[in-house]
């Protein structure tokens, strides 16, 4: 559905690349999450895809067609089956709601009565029923953003853009604007790429996500695979935020010391799918003499599929640990030596 | 009207009508000719819609030219185009034409500093959406402008009444004249109270007037 190659793109002569030769391709019917710090470069990049912002270099093919080759009203006409939902909505304070809604249609010539009739059918669809004639300022944030939406999906386009869709409104209006984005994606088969500086965001909508950094993309991958096994840095950082993976740094040195002839040795637990770590936890202590204790542990589900963390640090003898690992192993536990410590509070990032 | 001769009253009611009409004129003048000149300086200036330093750059320069130039001056300078559009470059007619240059002028930068008021946001949202660059004009830039668009014709109305008061200097006529040839210069202090007192009123009517437009043109 969306295919870009090699876009780079650099603002004014000098200075870092905006984008530095990225690639992501988006599936039919796929929700595409871009995560990243502000100035990582994803409000750029999605503003290639329809263009608003043109690359230095680069492909960039949407629905089959390469947006780069068409002049000013091909382009125009492909913006259409292009629908873009916005930060700060973005909405005409001079109209009402219908009015808001009715202008892609109007730009795109589609007359009244079809207008009206295609109001009809969104306002249900976003639950604005009600307030056919109100104006945005008369709205709350999530309306706001609901009214965005409905406008967005006027000209019946096949991918849905969101620009940090949901970065302005409170988490329980977040909440719901997600809810409607994946049951819109369901029921007008629409393919959705959005970015994000909210971690919480790709893990309740996306299927997969890219995590940006100055200008690259530095992992991607199915939603599950990037939140259980991260393996960036950044990555983990972003991650940690939402699941319980690694220790706020300093937890670590405030572990007791192991006693004579024994040892410390630090795990990582990971179990996804069904099963529990709990009956595990306390076998392993008995059967191998070990002293288990629990740094921390978090049970979470991403994608419908239940998803936990659990940091240990086991003391006892080298050959006990060893051998509780390969036990823990064969029960299909994922284990690693080693607990990652990340900075405890990541600095708030405002886009 | 104890207070004045009948003749005074002729006069008073004729000097009322000219001041109208010199501000209604030039200022309708100034609202057809500002609107697309600040649309075109807006449009092109850099980073615009339609970037163009060839055009920007000589109407932004023409644009201060006229707004720098004392406005008693700009009438007698102009004095040749004067008598070329009006066939006269005296009187009222003829006053209109320096008025209306002047206003343009005044108008355009208020105009282009309404209109850019508008959300960067809500002009990337239209572009999005397929919009052509006549669109985003008709059906974005001008209707979000629209409170901020008629406060500049607010401001330009009362600046003008200011400014007709000058245009006795080419025989415009107006309620300034009157006030500064009969209050003034024949010690008619009774017709000085009264013309500033209507110019007072004028200036309050126009200013309500367009604050209660502006209130009901805006939805934010």
């Amino acid at each position: 559905m969306i295919r870009l190659a090699g876009l780079s793109k650099r603002f004014g002569t000098i200075g870092p690349l905006a984008l530095d030769s990225v690639s992501l391709s988006v599936e039919q019917g796929e929700v595409f999450g871009i995560v990243g710090r502000s100035g990582a470069g994803k409000s750029t990049l999605i503003r290639c895809v329809n263009l608003l912002e043109r690359p230095d270099e680069g492909h960039v093919e949407v629905l089959g067609q390469d947006l780069l080759a068409l002049d000013e009203a091909g382009l125009r006409t492909a913006r259409r089956s292009i629908g873009m939902v916005f930060q700060h909505f973005n909405l005409l304070s001079s109209r009402t709601v219908a009015g808001n809604i009715a202008f892609p249609l109007e730009v795109a010539g589609v007359p009244r009565a079809e207008r009206e009739a295609r109001i009809s059918e969104l306002l249900p669809l976003v639950g604005l029923e009600t307030k056919r004639e109100a104006y945005p300022a008369q709205l709350s944030g999530g309306q706001k953003q609901r009214v965005g939406i409905a406008r967005a999906l006027a000209s019946s386009p096949r991918i849905l853009l969101c620009d940090e869709a949901t970065s302005a409104l409170d988490p329980e209006t977040t909440a719901e604007i997600l809810t409607l984005i994946r049951n819109l994606r369901e029921r007008l088969n629409l393919t959705v790429l959005l970015i994000t500086h909210e971690m919480s965001v790709v893990k309740a909508i996306c299927d997969r996500v890219a995590v940006m950094e100055a200008g690259r993309i530095i992992e991607q991958g199915q939603v599950f695979q990037v939140f259980t096994r991260p393996e960036a840095e950044t990555t983990r950082r972003f991650v940690s935020g939402v699941i319980g993976h690694g220790v706020p740094s300093g937890t670590l040195a405030r572990l007791p010391p192991p006693n004579p002839g024994e040892q410390q040795r630090l795990l990582q637990i990971l179990f996804a799918g069904p099963g529990s770590t709990r009956s595990v936890i306390s076998e392993a202590t008995r059967r191998f003499d070990l002293d288990l204790n629990i740094i921390s542990g978090r049970i979470d589900e991403i994608g419908g599929v239940p998803f936990g963390v659990m940091a240990l640090a086991v003391y006892g003898e080298s050959q006990r640990i060893d051998a509780a690992i390969s036990w823990m192993r064969g029960l299909g536990l994922e284990v690693t030596e080693g607990i990652p410590e990340v900075r405890a509070n990541p600095p708030a990032e405002t886009a | 009207m104890g207070l004045l001769s009948p003749t005074m009253q002729d006069l008073l009611l004729e000097a009322a009508w000219q001041t109208l009409l010199m501000v209604g004129a030039s200022a309708a003048i100034a609202v057809v000719l500002g609107l697309p000149l600040a649309l075109l300086l807006l449009l092109t200036m850099p980073g615009g819609l339609a970037a163009n330093a060839l055009v920007h750059r000589p109407l932004g320069l023409v644009v201060n030219a006229v707004r720098s130039t004392p406005f008693i001056i700009l009438m007698v300078a102009i004095v040749p185009f004067t008598r070329m559009v009006a066939g006269t470059s005296i009187g009222t007619n003829a006053a209109i034409v320096p008025l209306a240059l002047a206003a343009t002028a005044f108008i355009v930068r208020l105009f282009e500093n309404a209109l850019r008021e508008v959300d960067r946001g809500v002009i990337e949202a239209a572009r999005a959406m397929g919009a052509t660059r006549l669109q985003i004009v008709t059906k974005v830039l001008v209707p979000e402008a629209m409170p901020g668009l008629v406060a500049a014709v607010t401001v330009t109305l009362v600046s003008l009444v200011g400014y007709s008061a000058m245009a006795g200097a080419i025989g415009g006529g107006g309620l300034g004249d009157l006030g500064i040839r009969f209050g003034y210069q024949r010690f008619m202090p009774e017709v000085m109270a009264i013309v500033v007192a209507i110019l007072i009123l004028f200036v309050q009517g126009l200013q309500s007037l367009g604050d209660r437009l502006v209130r009901r043109l805006s939805r934010r």
